[in-house]
């Protein structure tokens, strides 16, 4: 995890200055499929990717989406799409390891192409402002002492929240009870109306609902720049470092240049100062994989997520 | 006077032009069934970008509520509602069209939006942080007795034909269970297939069960789709005013119903039309007409649906939770732009968001004119059409709008599926309202039961979580009001006839 830094890395930058004599990719407007439905972070990330990749290449990314079965219906269908680089796909981690390890859902995680994972949105303990919670240990403490008495909201069952639960409660040792919600709205909802103690949800939470809510713990490596006061997991001495990850994918018939060209032009796009500023603004953490790198990423992805489904118990096998 | 600055910023030129293309265009995409307020919203936030904020914004507000209105269109005209929130639009709004006050019902759907947006905006400008409150009050418990609610709404509804009614309602529950759970993750239903993973979409099983039967049966029979009005044309709007005015308290309290299932995320415009809607037929003095085309009927579902709008805005600006669908998009686009919502918002961003709201009463407003000049020209084109030309089109619309959906051809399949076993339960009495309203509730129910059983369990204290809770026990008592409401009319009617008779015995 040490290789993903916060800002820009110098070599990318680099070789994005060398992509930009590349080819004329791309040649045409280029259709950017969300497998959610709009609003979410996939989409606001589209959204302000799509005003920079028309600056840089003079064409339009048109947003589509294509949601259900939680992105599973538009995953089983990418590799039946044109692949001229002209049709592109958001990707999502944990979705696309952990849907076809629970069952049949059309796809399998290898028949996937992501040329590039742009950021991720790092898990995190979200209380309400009132709470009785003012640390990470305090609330350690009391699920200690009352086990499965602490309630976390989160969005959806075996899903990154879930997962994450899962996770901080064999990591911490203790016992608490996660609540699936439809979504993240539903979810933070429950958390501002003292539904719940406590949610795992994501920085953005935090980023977006201000004073109301008090962020305990988050899962990065270093304090996030906009939240300087909140600590990571690992101070609290819970080694979770990761979240939902975001980047996009292409057709399996897309050429091995172009997706190279996909993977440099977003590169390009994550790389800029603006784009930056942006995701710090909105807790995002920003990474930089290329397309070189990209399966040697998701082997370690696959790994830490295959490793705590198993032991969850949601693999089919 | 800073209000009328804010107002008078909604009244520029550019702001004006907006307010007036996003109503006509809300319009007429929400008239055509399948194409939803969300997708319009969607489609169109790009543009908004180059915009100041409180421009796109208003732009945005208006091709929303245009759309939530424009849904009626349908509903009236062909008896297939347009969105999801005018489903109970078609229960009078359809009938009024056969039997020649298509014109009338289309005027009175338009003063009643109008209505029911203005006082959804007004909530919005005036009392909104208090009001948001009321969405955090609502929690899983809450959802699940609401859900049940709904529920026994149906089977008031379906009066004459209750059982039919709960069957319906039932087989719209099994269609929601298809697919992954939500809470707990296991896949139901799906016999094996990937294509039911992502269940039954809610707008894809709306034009099957709705626009199928339609086309099949206006196939079948010789007669004319309606009849013309033997008032000729005309908005008929002097007859419509005087309706509403002798329905004001019902277009009150509807447009307050739809104001506060507006503002729980989660509860959309076609709960409140249907909530409106039966507190409507239990309030009037003639009940029974209700199903038959009852004008009351039209501006109950009408109002209250577009007063979701300023009602679902509450907890989106307030608390940055959206409160429906295309607030969740809205939102996307506010963060984009660069505003944090939240309880500061209206202090820190005031100009853009008491701009926005101004803009959005503007709208509102706009619909009046522009929602009569084009109900009455979809009114004159729909019997002026004839049926070998109006059913291919329809045909094409369905398979086009639950395309659309997800840009997703299973969801056709979907669609046409269940509008043959639409058509052909209609045969036996199944109306397609209990179905979808079923499909609709479904899931709001299980995930309220399942959330609240999770939380009683870990706090042990489930019968507390259920029954200890007063917003709770509300809604239990209308539910039981509702489901036990014929059984004590009648009762309480056959004692007074007993206790006349017995007078008259003396």
């Amino acid at each position: 995890m040490h290789r993903f830094s916060t800002v820009p890395m110098l070599f990318a930058a680099a070789l994005a200055l060398t992509a930009g004599s590349a080819a004329a990719y791309p040649d045409k407007d280029v259709n950017y499929i969300i497998p959610f439905n709009p609003g979410g972070e996939s989409d606001i990330a589209a959204r302000l990717q799509q005003p920079l990749f028309n600056e840089l290449t003079g064409k339009q990314l048109i947003v589509k989406y294509q949601a259900g079965a939680g992105g599973a219906q538009a995953w089983s269908q990418l590799n039946n799409m044109e692949g001229d680089g002209h049709t592109i796909m958001g990707m999502n981690l944990p979705h696309i390891i952990l849907q076809p390890m629970q069952q049949d859902v059309g796809y399998k995680t290898e028949d996937l192409v992501p040329v590039y994972y742009f950021h991720y949105t790092p898990d995190a303990i979200l209380v309400p402002a009132d709470s009785q919670f003012q640390t990470i240990q305090d609330l350690v403490d009391y699920a200690k002492q009352n086990p499965g008495m602490v309630t976390f909201s989160g969005s959806g069952s075996n899903s990154a929240n879930h997962l994450a639960q899962q996770r901080f409660d064999e990591l911490a040792g203790v016992t608490t009870t996660y609540i699936p919600f439809g979504g993240t709205g539903p979810s933070v909802t429950a958390l501002l109306g003292n539904q719940v103690m406590a949610s795992m949800g994501y920085s953005t939470v935090a980023a977006n609902q201000g004073d109301q809510v008090r962020m305990l713990a988050v899962a990065t490596d270093e304090r996030l720049p906009n939240f300087p006061d909140v600590p990571t997991f690992r101070e609290a001495g819970i080694d979770m470092v990761g979240g939902a990850y975001r980047g996009v994918g292409v057709p399996k018939s897309t050429p091995e240049e172009v997706r190279q060209e996909v993977s440099d032009v977003f590169q390009r796009i994550n790389n800029d100062p603006r784009m930056v500023q942006q995701m710090e603004d909105g807790a995002f953490v920003v990474i930089d994989v290329p397309y070189g790198e990209v399966d040697a990423f998701m082997a370690e992805r696959a790994a830490e997520i295959g490793g705590i489904a198993q032991r969850m118990g949601i693999t089919q096998n | 006077m800073e209000m009328l600055g804010y107002f008078l910023q909604a009244l520029t030129p550019l702001n004006f032009a907006l307010a007036v293309a996003g109503v006509v265009l809300g319009t007429v995409i929400g008239a055509l069934p399948g194409l939803s307020a969300t997708m319009a919203v969607a489609v169109l936030v790009p543009f908004t970008f180059g915009m100041d904020p409180a421009s796109g914004l208003i732009a945005l507000g208006a091709i929303y509520t245009g759309a939530i209105y424009g849904g009626a269109f349908a509903a009236i005209l062909v008896n297939t509602p347009g969105t999801p929130s005018s489903i109970a639009t078609t229960f009078d709004g359809f009938p009024m069209a056969r039997r020649g006050d298509g014109n009338l019902a289309v005027t009175l759907a338009t003063l009643a939006s109008v209505t029911g947006g203005v006082v959804g905006g007004l909530f919005l400008l005036l009392v909104s942080p208090p009001l948001a409150t009321v969405a955090l009050a609502f929690g899983p418990p809450e959802y699940f007795w609401l859900a049940v609610f709904g529920l026994t709404l149906i089977s008031a509804l379906s009066v004459g034909n209750m059982l039919k009614g709960l069957i319906g309602a039932c087989f719209g529950l099994f269609l929601a269970m298809m697919g992954v759970a939500v809470v707990g993750g296991d896949t139901r239903f799906t016999l094996g297939s990937h294509l039911l993973l992502g269940g039954v979409d809610v707008i894809a099983a709306l034009i099957g069960l709705y626009c199928i039967p339609v086309i099949i049966d206006l196939v079948a029979t010789p007669d004319p789709h309606l009849k013309v009005s033997p008032q000729g044309g005309g908005f008929r709007l002097a007859e419509a005013l005087r309706l509403c005015w002798r329905g004001k308290w019902n277009l009150m309290r509807s447009s307050v119903v739809g104001t506060v299932v507006g503002i729980l995320p989660g509860a959309g415009g076609s709960i409140a039309s249907l909530v409106a809607y039966s507190e409507a037929r239990r309030s009037s003095r003639h009940p029974q007409e209700f199903g038959k085309g009852a004008p009351d009927g039209v501006l109950a579902t009408e109002s209250a649906n577009n007063a979701t709008v300023g009602g679902g805005f509450i907890p989106t600006l307030v608390l940055g939770i959206p409160g429906t669908p295309p607030d969740a998009v809205i939102l996307g686009a506010l963060l984009v732009q660069g505003i944090r919502t939240g309880p500061t918002l209206f202090t820190a961003q005031g100009p853009i968001v008491y701009t926005f709201i101004f803009g959005l009463l503007i709208a509102t407003v706009l619909m009046l004119p522009t929602g009569l000049l084009l109900g009455r020209y979809a009114y004159k084109s729909i019997i002026a059409i004839p049926k070998a030309v109006l059913v291919p089109t329809v045909a094409m619309l369905t398979v086009v709008g639950s395309y659309a959906v997800h840009n997703n051809s299973d969801d056709v399949i979907v669609m046409f599926v269940l509008g043959v076993v639409g058509w052909v339960l209609n045969r036996f009495g199944f109306a397609p309202s209990p179905i979808v309203l079923g499909l609709i509730l479904g899931p709001i129910a299980e995930q309220g039961f399942v959330q609240s059983w999770l939380i009683g369990n870990a706090q042990g204290n489930l019968a507390g979580m259920f029954f200890g809770r007063p917003i709770s026990l509300a809604i239990v008592a209308l539910s039981v009001l509702t489901l036990f409401y014929p059984i004590l009319a009648e009762l309480w009617r056959s004692r007074t006839a007993r206790r006349l008779e017995a007078r008259d015995a003396k």
